[in-house]
């Protein structure tokens, strides 16, 4: 019961999110569909960096490999099943992550952070100048999948409204599965893993291969969200997986709040929106935006949603009356 | 003969020019107590280090119930049966008590790497967890957070974790080490209760401790074993009373 | 024809690999002694190149626009460690990276309000302009052989420094043991700011003799930097010795990649990269940490 009550405010938030196409304008509906898309991919990342201990600093490679599956796939076809070109994606970044995660996890600490960064770029460039693929120009879809039953149409992701609720399905969907796995055993691993590595080796178990599985889930989830952007947009270029994009999804799980599975949506809806409505403000947004991350790096390292238990404090507090010292002990 | 349940052979291990470990060739009896006395810096936790795969060694050969475990990694060898804690206190400081040794136990779990919960199977980790805490006297604590319990409240889950894997043989780095006396009673009350159906090796500065609970001693200096066998021979011998007790020819 | 040809790209790589050295060595240095990983250290390349484009434009002579915007340089360098970058010293690299990567968008940002997003060009001064001929129709630009030259010569001069004197000392003492340096009662504080502005200076110093033969354009730091980042990585992290063989092996791959492979050239760098990593996780001279 209580947990149902805890619960509360993400039961409110998702009533939200599936409520609000019928109440948004159709670009508003395009924006969130494209915050959720992001909020997805950071929420990968979060599975390394807030729950692994792994910072990695190219996870915008799997992003990217998500959308150009599909894309190089099926930029000639007549019909994209949706049953084929989903598990396309999720295979290719789910290989590429095997791949790179196999040699990044041999390193720690920075040689992490750099080696993931520069396998990225590997990929980055292999794309840019590759002209097969459209190069630095990309390649367009013109077609979105469709999910077939027989000749029966069931889900076209051309409407907005569809795609919504499609891409609101599978951030629910991830957000469940990482909440499983993170209750199970081999979520307790890997948080003791960040915490103290040399301990969990130490205990008996073989600690690269959790980190690698967890590698592999996290890029298979960027590569959903890189697939759904692909199709979202309708065209996927280099820059998807340039090492901008890997920057902006760290700042998005660390401003969110990171190790815990609501931070980096919060984080997704705040930054988008940043990026959204700053250049509106002034042409340079970016000093703005980078002064932002630069404050909350010095002033809120936990993130946003560290901010909601003190919140909850304030507006309880003058009913109480008075605080109880277990919680005056807690600050 | 006796029969012994790990073994070392001309173990060596360097750092830069600094001899760590020198020629250590060492028996430890099955079910016995061995402590590791000697100076700091004499090499005891290098040694124990490279007993539990910590450090690799520069040559030599360690056994293990008769296998060469020598280049194995901690956690094969910790999934052998050896189990240890650390001088420094080493758990996880943001999980509760019993998360800490939940982890440690799960280790046993033929394999892990589970996605799903499955009570059936995790019923057996319970057990061990519970057994743990029960073993190391933390069961009342088993929901605090390790970060906020006693400094020696935490070195006892340090044992607790290590008994949560069951192994056979442990390796202490100085459990004791900055315990008041009270909980330093509960711990050798504690070692003294493992000592009835594991073996020890036990590194302690804390003398009366281990003149209490330990069967063997090996005293080591700068990197050497200077002398090993029955705590009677060690204080007869005149060797460890130069180089280590301090009470030297010219004291006599 | 042939030979010479091969000459000159050899040239050009070791002059890319000195560049290279110079940013490099900063970041090396500073991950070694300070333990700090810092992204926005590509800017301070850009921000040297640009002081060279617009010094050179406001006084006429390249030498004066050198002279004065070192300094200025140091400064911009001075104000970043002592106002973001000081306060992450015992914080975790991830929060390292995200500061840095947002400074990367301000100086982004204010190199556009300054100077525009323009590609400008810097004229090569008069004394280097000319080229030493090699065969008939090959020829090599002085002021190239001046960039490998002046590099030489810093690197010597930090050789020097590194090896024979005190201030070297306590550089190695601290590369080698972070925690040793504090436990003997150095002035932190003083050999972290010297080790922060000493990278500031070389990494300045390139983009200003790089700026005559490349352009100077937006983002120009950013190749740079992570380019940087594979050649400390290779070389390992707080080893000059290693920097300067991974820089050489970077200038050699990717020039001779370019020639050679040109649509694998960038490729090359990050697969030789791996390679290494496979081999040596902790890169060429690095110690196991």
């Amino acid at each position: 019961m209580s947990a149902l009550i805890r619960s509360m405010p993400l039961l409110a938030a998702l009533l939200a999110l599936v409520l609000f196409p019928q109440f948004g304008s159709e670009y508003y509906v395009g924006l969130v569909s494209r915050i959720l898309i992001v909020a997805l991919f950071a929420l990968s990342l979060d599975l390394l960096i807030g729950y692994t201990g792994l910072v990695s600093f190219g996870h915008a490679a799997f992003y990217g490999i998500g959308g150009y599956a599909l894309a190089i796939a099926f930029q000639d076809a007549s019909v994209i099943p949706l049953w084929q070109a989903l598990p396309l994606s999720l295979a290719a970044a789910a290989f590429a992550a095997l791949v790179i995660g196999w040699i990044s996890i041999r390193t720690s600490g920075v040689y992490f952070i750099m080696l993931t960064l520069a396998m990225a770029q590997m990929f980055f460039y292999f794309f840019f100048e590759s002209p097969r693929y459209g190069g630095d120009d990309g390649i367009f879809l013109f077609l979105k999948p469709v999910l077939m039953v027989g000749s029966e149409d069931i889900l076209k992701l051309d409407q907005e409204n569809n795609f919504y609720y499609f891409a609101l399905s599978c951030l629910v969907a991830s957000y469940l599965l990482l909440l499983m796995i993170l209750r199970a055993p081999f979520g307790k691993v890997i948080k003791a893993i960040k915490a103290n590595e040399h301990r969990v080796r130490a205990l008996g178990y073989s600690t690269s291969g959790y980190k690698l599985v967890s590698f592999v889930i996290a890029g298979t989830l960027a590569g959903l969200a890189g697939f759904l952007e692909g199709v979202h947009s309708g065209y996927i270029n280099p820059s998807y997986m340039s090492w901008h994009e890997s920057g902006i999804c760290i700042a998005i799980v660390v401003l969110g709040g990171m190790g815990t599975l609501y931070g980096p949506i919060v984080g997704a809806f705040i930054i988008i929106l940043l990026q959204n409505f700053l250049p509106e403000l002034t042409e340079h947004w970016q000093l703005l935006f980078g002064g932002i991350i630069i404050a909350v790096v010095l002033f809120l390292p936990r993130g946003a949603t560290s901010l909601y238990p003190h919140l909850r404090e304030l507006i309880r507090r003058p009913q109480r009356g008075e605080r109880e010292p277990q919680e005056a002990a807690d600050d | 003969m006796i029969d012994s349940v790990l073994r070392t052979v001309r173990l060596n291990k360097s750092f830069g020019g600094l001899i760590a470990t020198n020629n250590v060739t060492l028996e430890f009896e099955r079910g016995q107590v061995h402590a590791i006395i000697g100076p700091n810096g004499a090499g005891k936790t290098t040694l124990i280090n490279l007993l539990s795969g910590d450090l690799l060694p520069d040559d030599g050969e360690i056994l293990f119930n008769g296998r060469n475990i020598t280049n194995l990694p901690p956690n094969k060898i910790s999934q052998l049966g050896i189990g240890r804690s650390y001088q420094k206190t080493n758990i996880f400081a943001e999980f509760s008590c019993y998360e800490n040794c939940w982890v440690a136990a799960q280790s046993r779990l033929n394999t892990s790497m589970r996605f799903f919960r499955s009570a059936h199977q995790l019923k057996a980790v319970v057990e061990r967890t519970e057994r743990a805490l029960e073993l190391c006297g933390l069961s009342s604590r088993r929901d605090s957070k390790a970060s906020a319990m006693s400094y020696g409240e935490q070195r006892q889950l340090e044992i607790g974790m290590m008994l949560a894997t069951e192994p056979e043989l442990l390796l202490l780095d100085e459990p004791l080490a900055g315990m008041g006396s009270e909980e330093s009673l509960q711990v050798i009350e504690l070692l003294r209760r493992l000592a009835a159906d594991h073996t020890l090796i036990l590194i302690e500065h804390d003398m009366d401790a281990v003149f209490s609970i330990a069967q063997r001693l090996t005293v080591m200096v700068n990197g050497r074993i200077l002398e090993t066998g029955s705590i009677e021979r060690i204080r007869s011998s005149q060797a460890v009373q130069e180089a280590y007790l301090g009470v030297g020819e010219d004291a006599v | 024809m042939e030979l010479s040809f091969y000459l000159v790209q050899l040239l050009n790589a070791v002059q890319y690999g000195f560049l290279l050295f110079l940013v490099a060595s900063g970041l090396t240095l500073r991950f070694g002694i300070m333990g700090i990983i810092n992204l926005a250290h590509g800017s301070f390349y850009m921000v040297g190149a640009y002081l060279a484009y617009w010094l050179t434009d406001l006084t006429g002579s390249f030498w004066l626009a050198i002279l004065l915007g070192l300094p200025i340089a140091l400064g911009v360098g001075y104000l970043v460690e002592r106002f973001a970058i000081s306060f992450l010293y015992q914080r975790d690299h991830l929060y390292q990276v995200l500061l840095t990567f947002a400074l990367i968008l301000v100086f982004n940002e204010l190199q556009q309000i300054l100077w525009g997003t323009d590609v400008h060009g810097v004229v090569i001064p008069e004394i280097l302009a000319g080229s030493i001929p090699l065969t008939d129709n090959q020829s090599y630009p002085v002021y190239r052989l001046f960039i490998s030259a002046a590099c030489i010569a810093i690197a010597c001069g930090m050789y020097w420094v590194i090896q024979k004197t005190r201030l070297g000392m306590m550089i190695r003492a601290g590369a080698s043991n972070r925690e040793m340096v504090q436990a003997l009662g150095i002035d932190v504080n003083r050999l972290f700011a010297f080790v922060f502005s000493l990278g500031v200076a070389l990494a300045a110093f390139a983009g200003m003799l790089a700026a005559p033969v490349d352009s100077v354009y937006p983002g120009m730091g950013e190749n740079v930097l992570i380019i940087s980042f594979v050649v400390v990585v290779i070389g390992g992290t707080g080893s000059i010795k290693g920097t300067f063989v991974g820089a050489m092996l970077i200038g050699l791959v990717s020039t001779f990649g370019k020639v050679l492979l040109p649509e694998m050239a960038s490729i090359m760098v990050y697969a030789l990269m791996a390679i290494i990593l496979l081999w040596r996780p902790h890169g060429l001279f690095g110690r196991a940490v």
